[in-house]
């Protein structure tokens, strides 16, 4: 006959649109920042029949860290500044002098490091009133976190040379073990006050 | 001299597009794997605290969100100013917390379950009572590892 058929080809020149149209409807409903936040560990809830006993915890062992609705901060009855606290904090949970009122040290073996003398048994206690504003909340809860990063931070450049976040699991355990973060968020409590 | 023949005059040869689909396809391709769906639409105002020492929230799929904070302007009608929390779509109430989260716990693969993270999104100009509900409940549902979602300070 007078021609082949030949099957049309199909215009590919559209389709770098139609992937673009894609691509940026991927780009607006998807969100690339990802979450960041400090993470803390609840305690388990109290059983109701439970009667209301606080474990018996040395006075030497707890520091009380309180936030009050103006937001300022009592640590250990005495008034601070932000600033302050991360200090306060680092040397309540090292106490390089072993004073009375601070933490008891307690001789725990460690891997890496052997026999240590750790204050094991120190309670930090976060309390707040119900008027905190949640900045200054996080804010504290920050320096806390700040305290015992450096202490392990510390810890891990003089042992093996890097930061904590460059250890490995096992070292990791290791340096925690050492500084255990012990952050009480105390069961809540009204402190009078309108509410 | 064929060869050298320039006859046809110059022309400008044309940039051969065949391959920007799929440069196009590969970078969607990439975008869909970094990226997570948004799932809600925000309802209540929320601008995060600042902190320094923040960690990041691996495995997207083992968090839960709670927002807390005041309704955006367009609900203040309805729902006033107060400090209002967010679950997936809806305003809701603390007590409805408890059955959000065993909602969302069985919707997970059971070996999951256990390190299933909630974040809490609050505003923060909140006030801790709220705060202070919401951890609460959070521990009435057994929800304990949570995250306080903020933002990275610039000193």
């Amino acid at each position: 006959m007078a021609k082949k058929r030949k099957t049309p080809g199909i215009n590919g020149t559209s389709s770098a649109d139609i992937a673009f149209m894609l691509l940026l409807f991927f780009l607006l409903t998807s969100s690339m920042d990802t979450d960041k936040g400090l993470p803390r560990l609840l305690p388990p809830p109290v059983p109701k029949d439970q009667v209301d006993d606080d474990v018996k915890i040395k006075k030497r062992n707890i520091l009380v860290v309180l936030i009050n609705s103006q937001n300022q901060i009592l640590c250990n009855n005495e008034f601070i500044d932000i600033k302050q606290l991360k200090d306060k904090v680092k040397d309540f949970v090292l106490n390089p002098y072993n004073d009375e009122h601070k933490p008891e040290k307690v001789e725990i073996d460690v891997p890496f490091f052997g026999n240590m003398m750790v204050t094991k048994n120190h309670v930090i206690s976060l309390q707040n009133d119900r008027g905190t504003q949640y900045q200054s909340y996080i804010d504290v809860q920050n320096e806390l976190a700040a305290a015992y990063n450096e202490l392990r931070n510390d810890l891990s450049q003089k042992k093996f040379g890097k930061l904590f976040m460059d250890l490995d699991d096992e070292q990791k355990k290791a340096v925690q073990k050492v500084y255990p973060q012990k952050i009480s968020e105390a069961e809540p409590k009204n402190y009078g006050g309108a509410k | 001299m064929g060869k050298f023949n320039k006859a046809g005059g110059r022309e400008m040869p044309e940039l051969n597009t065949s391959s920007l689909p799929d440069l196009v396809f590969a970078f969607l391709f990439f975008i869909m794997m970094v990226t997570t769906m948004r799932e809600v639409t925000l309802k209540v105002q929320f601008r995060a605290p600042q902190a320094t020492e923040l960690q990041k929230l691996e495995k997207k799929s083992l968090i839960t969100f709670l927002y807390v904070g005041e309704p955006m302007p367009e609900f203040r009608e309805q729902m006033g100013t107060a400090t209002r929390l967010q679950l997936n779509d809806q305003f809701a109430e603390i007590s409805e917390i408890k059955d959000y989260i065993a909602q969302e716990k069985s919707s997970m693969k059971e070996e999951d379950a256990p390190f299933m993270t909630v974040s809490i999104k609050a505003d923060k100009e909140t006030e801790m009572g709220v705060i202070t509900d919401v951890k609460q409940a959070l521990r009435e549902a057994y929800a304990l590892k949570i995250s306080y979602s903020a933002s990275q300070k610039v000193n």
